[in-house]
């Protein structure tokens, strides 16, 4: 194995993280500091999903990696090539083949599985760090429920756009007790959060903080009662696939304004074009 | 030469006793030796709007912090008793749990400083509209309609709910920040210094508004200022301050007109009268 | 029959620690009773300690020794040693004073200043509006100054703004220290009317008139202070008005 330990990180640090991930699941939504290791990358690619990625895989694990719904960008291309290298784990594009998913932005439209793990990269855990600089006093507001706040964000929206004009990494509150920031996937995602079947873990390696929403909890999107919590839709389909119903990205073709759109999740847009071929 | 009384309307004492809100019972707080506050003993009752007087470095400051639960004293008790409810509240002895909620929803703070008590980068409304958040409140029109019931309030144009603080005068972002603290109805209201960086005549505006405020709102509210001509329009009684100690307590008008105490009669002489 | 109020032995001294903890004495042993619906005026020379011992009643000087005692229906009360908090109640139901000056709230209107007393009962609004206006009216204040602050207006005009505010609350017992001082004749009769109705009502009055027609209608009857001026003081009477300290 190339000198390493299997999946990099050696055993003692993968021990210290199940233990953070096992408090993370036993307190869903709630931010469990870790010793965060250097990875052989620049923090902001991932290395908080990586770590918990190397923590957990087994050499049984299938492994899928996504950069914006993506198999095939630059990142998730080297993600999966380090993992196959470091673990000789297998990997996968197909979203219903994977035992493990890292993901960055995005969460697959084809519905997850029972069994299935989700592995999030997070820039910034903290949902309260936007109002409140103070680490110490962020802890004490989410121990005290003091959530007031959260909703000054959504009004400001509303006053100022008309509505809730949060699109990504849009609050959740998890089993009814903590508000958390669902990394920066876009709301379109968001429902996919509640009462989900696979368990999703979040990891923040520059800030060495994980969390996690362990399956079927309720995980709420924050809203007023007059403006309630709605996804994003497109009056398009995509180019590709016809599909009315993905999260869809818009594609420049030309310099002429000429533009499509097309399905951000690539498996299942290719999934789809192969059946109906 | 006296005169057989005319028959007039029976004349029954008033009920002189007011409910106790908040006793204070022999707080300690000091940094150092003379630095901070020594050996507060008060009660202020309901409705009553209480002055606490005297130069910078008294410990007035001090004393405010602790009574306004921001700082656990060395010694000594804070109870607030709420009225009706026969259970007594001492402020150190809950959790902070308990002493944030009673901090936010029943009691409120008004800085010497907006900029501390105000968010200064979201919407007025926003601002006013926290705490009633805070409380559970979801719906955005009532909100709103709050936010801009309160800004006429403290008169302040109602149709600037979307402006934010840093656009608005110095008196104005003080009006502000009382519609922000009053707008979940207080019973208790800590004041520091409320006019203290204002212009003269955007004083008297305030000042009138908060006497305004405090009657019909039939608020309860400990005030630190330095200010004696404050002290006077807006304090029911006053405590005077020196060095840590409160020197003289009594009637606003009688520790003004008859000051017994050395230094109250020194500060009173200090002033300089137009 | 008991007086409604009822001095005892009173005395004040000023000491001034500024000046080396000298002590003025201003009064001693001071004692009469005051009947409900008599109007007793204070009578001596200027200096004598007429406002100071209006102050003490008022709760605004603190009395130096003796005792003050107010006989309610339902029992007497000692004004000496009450703890500060009780004399907000007693202030808004019981005892009215009406000083020389007002003391001007900026930007409260006449007739605010005027509700003010009634409104701090918690009476309605429109009600303390309505007898504001009326007593006003009747001591021709032009309607165009009702809703101006006072700050601007003639001292004689204020002091009318402030009388309608010292009678409007009908206490049972009224200090008045010189109502009447800059006043026409017409308004100095109204004041004389208004003093004979709170007399009607059952009001115990005790006055300070420098004015000897005034005196002479108002006064039931009079009383010297001269006998209970302390005898190294010939006429050093705080001049305090408004702040600050008697001045020795």
């Amino acid at each position: 194995m190339n000198g390493y330990n299997f999946a990099y990180l050696d055993e003692q640090t993968k021990r210290m993280i199940r233990r953070a991930l096992l408090k993370a699941v036993a307190i869903p939504g709630y931010q469990v500091p870790f010793g965060g290791r250097e990875m052989p990358m620049p923090y902001g690619w991932g290395t908080g999903g990586m770590q918990l990625t190397a923590s957990i895989l087994g050499a049984d694990d299938v492994l899928k990696v996504i950069d914006q719904g993506a198999d095939d960008t630059t990142n998730a291309v080297s993600i999966r090539a380090f993992f196959e290298r470091v673990a000789g784990v297998e990997t996968t594009t197909v979203t219903t083949a994977a035992s493990v998913i890292q993901t960055r932005h995005r969460i697959p439209e084809t519905p997850l599985e029972p069994g299935q793990i989700l592995v999030f990269q997070v820039p910034i855990p903290e949902p309260l760090r936007f109002i409140e600089p103070s680490e110490q006093e962020t802890r004490l507001m989410h121990a005290l429920e003091e959530y007031g706040v959260m909703h000054v964000k959504l009004y400001e929206d509303i006053a100022r756009h008309g509505h809730i004009a949060t699109t990504y990494a849009y609050p959740v509150k998890v089993a009814g007790r903590y508000v958390m920031d669902p990394s920066p996937i876009p709301k379109f995602d968001n429902p996919k959060l509640d009462m989900s079947p696979a368990l999703l873990l979040f990891g923040a390696g520059r800030e060495k903080r994980l969390y996690a929403i362990p399956p079927y909890t309720r995980v709420e999107s924050l809203d007023f009662e007059d403006h309630p919590f709605e996804v994003q839709r497109w009056d398009e389909r995509c180019a590709l696939c016809a599909s009315a119903d993905s999260f869809l990205d818009e594609v420049i073709t030309d310099d002429a304004g000429g533009r499509l759109f097309v399905c951000s999740d690539t498996d299942y847009c290719e999934s789809r074009r192969e059946e109906s071929a | 030469m006296s005169r057989p009384e005319l028959p007039g309307p029976e004349i029954r004492c008033p009920d002189l006793a007011r409910p106790v809100l908040l006793d204070v019972q022999d707080i300690t707080r000091l940094y150092g030796p003379g630095k901070g506050c020594e050996a507060i003993d008060f009660r202020l009752h309901a409705g009553e709007v209480l002055g606490i007087v005297g130069e910078s470095g008294s410990g007035k400051s001090t004393l405010l912090r602790v009574l306004a639960g921001l700082e656990a004293p060395d010694a000594g008790r804070v109870v607030y008793r709420r009225p009706g409810d026969a259970d007594e509240t001492d402020l150190y002895a809950i959790g902070e749990a308990r002493r944030r909620a009673l901090l936010r929803l029943e009691w409120g703070l008004v800085h010497q400083n907006p900029r501390d008590g105000l968010r200064m980068g979201v919407s007025a409304g926003a601002n006013v509209g926290e705490r009633l958040m805070a409380l559970g409140q979801r719906h955005y029109g009532q909100l709103r309609a709050a936010g801009q019931e309160w800004m006429a309030q403290v008169e302040l144009e109602p149709a600037r709910i979307d402006d934010v603080p840093r656009t608005f005068s110095g008196g104005m972002q003080q009006r502000l920040q009382i519609a922000r603290t009053l707008v979940t109805r207080p019973r208790l209201v800590f004041m520091d210094e409320p006019t203290g960086g204002l212009d003269v005549s955007v004083q008297a505006r305030l000042l009138d508004m908060l006497r305004t405020l405090v009657r019909q709102l039939g608020l309860s509210v400990v005030l630190v200022t330095h200010d004696l001509a404050v002290a006077r329009l807006l304090a029911h009684r006053l405590l005077v301050m020196r060095r840590g100690r409160v020197v003289e307590a009594g009637l606003t008008d009688q520790i003004l007109d008859d000051p017994q105490h050395a230094y109250t009669q020194l500060l009173v002489s200090s002033v300089l009268t137009p | 029959m008991t007086p409604f109020l009822t001095v005892e032995g009173l005395g004040k001294d000023f000491v001034l620690h500024g000046q080396g903890g000298l002590a003025l004495t201003v009064m001693r042993d001071l004692a009469f009773g005051l009947y409900r619906g008599e109007c007793l005026v204070l009578a001596g020379p200027s200096g004598i300690g007429k406002s100071t011992l209006l102050k003490i009643l008022h709760g605004n000087y603190l009395a130096g020794s003796g005792h003050i005692r107010l006989q309610f229906d339902d029992g007497p009360l000692a004004l000496t040693g009450l703890p500060a908090h009780a004399w907000h109640a007693l202030r808004r139901d019981v005892i009215g004073y009406v000083s020389q000056f007002l003391r001007v709230v900026p930007r409260v209107s006449a007739r605010d200043v005027v509700m003010e007393p009634l409104l701090a009962r918690g009476a309605d609004a429109c009600e303390a509006r309505m007898r504001a206006e009326t007593l006003l009216a009747r001591l021709n204040l032009p309607e165009r100054l009702w809703s101006l602050p006072p700050g601007t207006f003639s001292g004689g005009e204020q002091q009318r703004v402030n009388i309608a505010r010292g009678f409007i609350g009908e206490h049972p017992l009224l200090l008045l220290d010189e109502p009447t001082a800059s006043l026409d004749a017409v308004n100095r009769a109204v004041v004389v009317e208004l003093i004979h109705e709170a007399k009607a009502r059952g009001a115990a009055m005790l006055g300070i008139f420098h004015d000897a027609d005034v005196r002479e209608r108002v006064a039931d009857r009079l009383l010297s202070l001269e006998a209970f001026m302390a005898p190294s003081l010939s006429s050093s009477e705080p001049a305090s008005t408004s702040r600050g300290l008697p001045h020795a």
